[in-house]
């Protein structure tokens, strides 16, 4: 009778999370708890386990820092795994549009969350031309990526819930330039 | 302390680190293994198995938190701005691209009907009547104006039985006598029209101040308190919208039903 009732709250978590409810994706942790009841977190934790096998996991997101009460966050389905590059061309984006991405998430995150349009923009600029720069930044505030209030650019809801900005910084820093690839291959 | 009781403490005092009451930090993790080994291999019962499993699934969760923390303060050390964009200048578009997608987590999402919209759909559609009889020119019967006696109007529904504001004081009356109720239980009643009834005239409690209605963080539990003089309850007013839609109410009588 457990198992039954367990097996009902995971598919109602399904369609809670798979089926856009509101404009955005997502659903917020205390319409989770309203809808699964007191137990669940642990309803979570079994889809995720369930998701695992099919690289997807159920990712939680907090919209505020310092905010760290699951009530409070979101849960998204997102890939568990990365992006590959034949992914990410049928997803629509061009390597320099991803690229632009990263350097413009990048730039942001290392100045505490927040910067000047036109200083990303000038970040951007050195490898892309500008009407390019223009027309990517447009792309990754409409998209959620990132957001303009008055100028200054902060993350947006798409790219607080699907960029692990930690990892993103680490594998940036950590990643060879190419003429330190290209020694390393000659030697 | 008995077996449980020490387990239980461990439990609660890991889902208060676990959910962020308390700094993860200060978990003496030593101490909870020891309460957990202490008493492992003495259950003797489903029950008890669950105790300990709970416990250590609740010091995985500690420890999983402490790691979270530190990870991202070492993280820090990446966020040097300079650093940064030297190290992006040198890197070359492809290499940026692919340190991007590895940290890359699209979100999955469905836009699609299910099963249970389109049947709601098609229930619809069924009682919905042709535009032409909607778009039918109403039969008009021309008749003399003549006033609604009290009665009449009462007996067309267009007013509350006694007066609408008798009803109101009636109603102040039976919420003094209660005292602090459960929104859904003041305003549930046998029949949907009753409850809208009755959730139309606490509206007009609450607005002129004889009433007043609370609600939790999670927007779970509305409670209805009485004011023993009106506007007596002090601070900002806000507006409140409530919901009394035909599913709820049904859901509401369900449960009731349920618990009896």
């Amino acid at each position: 009778m457990a198992k039954r009732a367990y097996g009902r709250k995971l598919k109602q978590a399904v369609h809670l999370l798979f089926f856009k409810h509101h404009r955005l994706p997502g659903v917020r942790g205390w319409e989770l708890r309203r809808a699964l009841g007191p137990e669940w977190l642990d309803v979570l934790e079994v889809l995720d386990s369930r998701l695992k096998p099919l690289d997807l996991e159920v990712r939680r997101v907090f919209e505020e820092t310092g905010e760290d009460r699951p009530e409070e966050a979101r849960y998204y389905i997102t890939l568990r795994g990365g992006v590959e590059q034949r992914t990410a061309k049928t997803l629509g984006w061009r390597i320099d549009d991803i690229a632009g991405l990263a350097v413009a998430v990048a730039y942001i995150a290392a100045r505490g969350g927040k910067a000047p349009r036109s200083d990303v923009e000038r970040a951007l600029g050195e490898k892309l031309p500008g009407w390019r720069v223009r027309a990517n930044l447009e792309r990754y505030i409409e998209e959620g990526y990132l957001e303009d209030e008055e100028g200054i650019l902060t993350l947006g809801w798409r790219g607080r819930a699907e960029i692990d900005v930690d990892s993103l910084l680490e594998r940036i820093m950590r990643s060879k330039a190419s003429g330190e690839k290209l020694a390393e291959e000659g030697g | 302390m008995s077996r449980r009781e020490e387990l239980e403490a461990v439990i609660e005092l890991c889902r208060a680190a676990a959910e962020g009451e308390i700094d993860p930090f200060t978990v003496d993790v030593d101490y909870v293994l020891s309460v957990i080994r202490k008493h492992y291999g003495e259950a003797e019962s489903i029950e008890e198995l669950c105790l300990d499993a709970s416990a250590l699934k609740g010091l995985a969760l500690v420890l999983e938190r402490q790691s979270r923390w530190i990870r991202h303060q070492s993280t820090t050390l990446y966020r040097d701005p300079f650093l940064l964009t030297r190290r992006l200048m040198e890197m070359d578009v492809r290499a940026i691209a692919e340190a991007f997608m590895k940290s890359w987590h699209p979100i999955i999402e469905l836009e699609q009907a299910t099963a249970d919209t389109l049947i709601n759909a098609l229930k619809y559609w069924e009682g919905l009547l042709p535009l032409e009889e909607r778009l039918k020119d109403l039969e008009v019967e021309e008749r003399g104006v003549e006033p609604l006696s009290r009665e009449e109007a009462e007996a067309l529904g267009i007013i509350a039985p006694g007066g609408f504001e008798e009803a109101l004081r009636e109603m102040w009356r039976d919420l003094r006598e209660r005292g602090s109720v459960d929104y859904w239980d003041w305003i549930g009643c046998e029949s949907y029209e009753e409850t809208l009834r009755r959730a139309f005239l606490t509206s007009y409690l609450v607005s002129y101040g004889y009433a007043a209605l609370e609600m939790d963080r999670y927007g779970e539990h509305l409670i209805l308190k009485p004011l023993e003089r009106p506007g007596e309850q002090e601070g900002e007013k806000r507006s409140l919208p409530v919901l009394i839609d035909e599913e709820e109410w049904e859901r509401w009588r369900r449960e009731r039903m349920g618990e009896n």
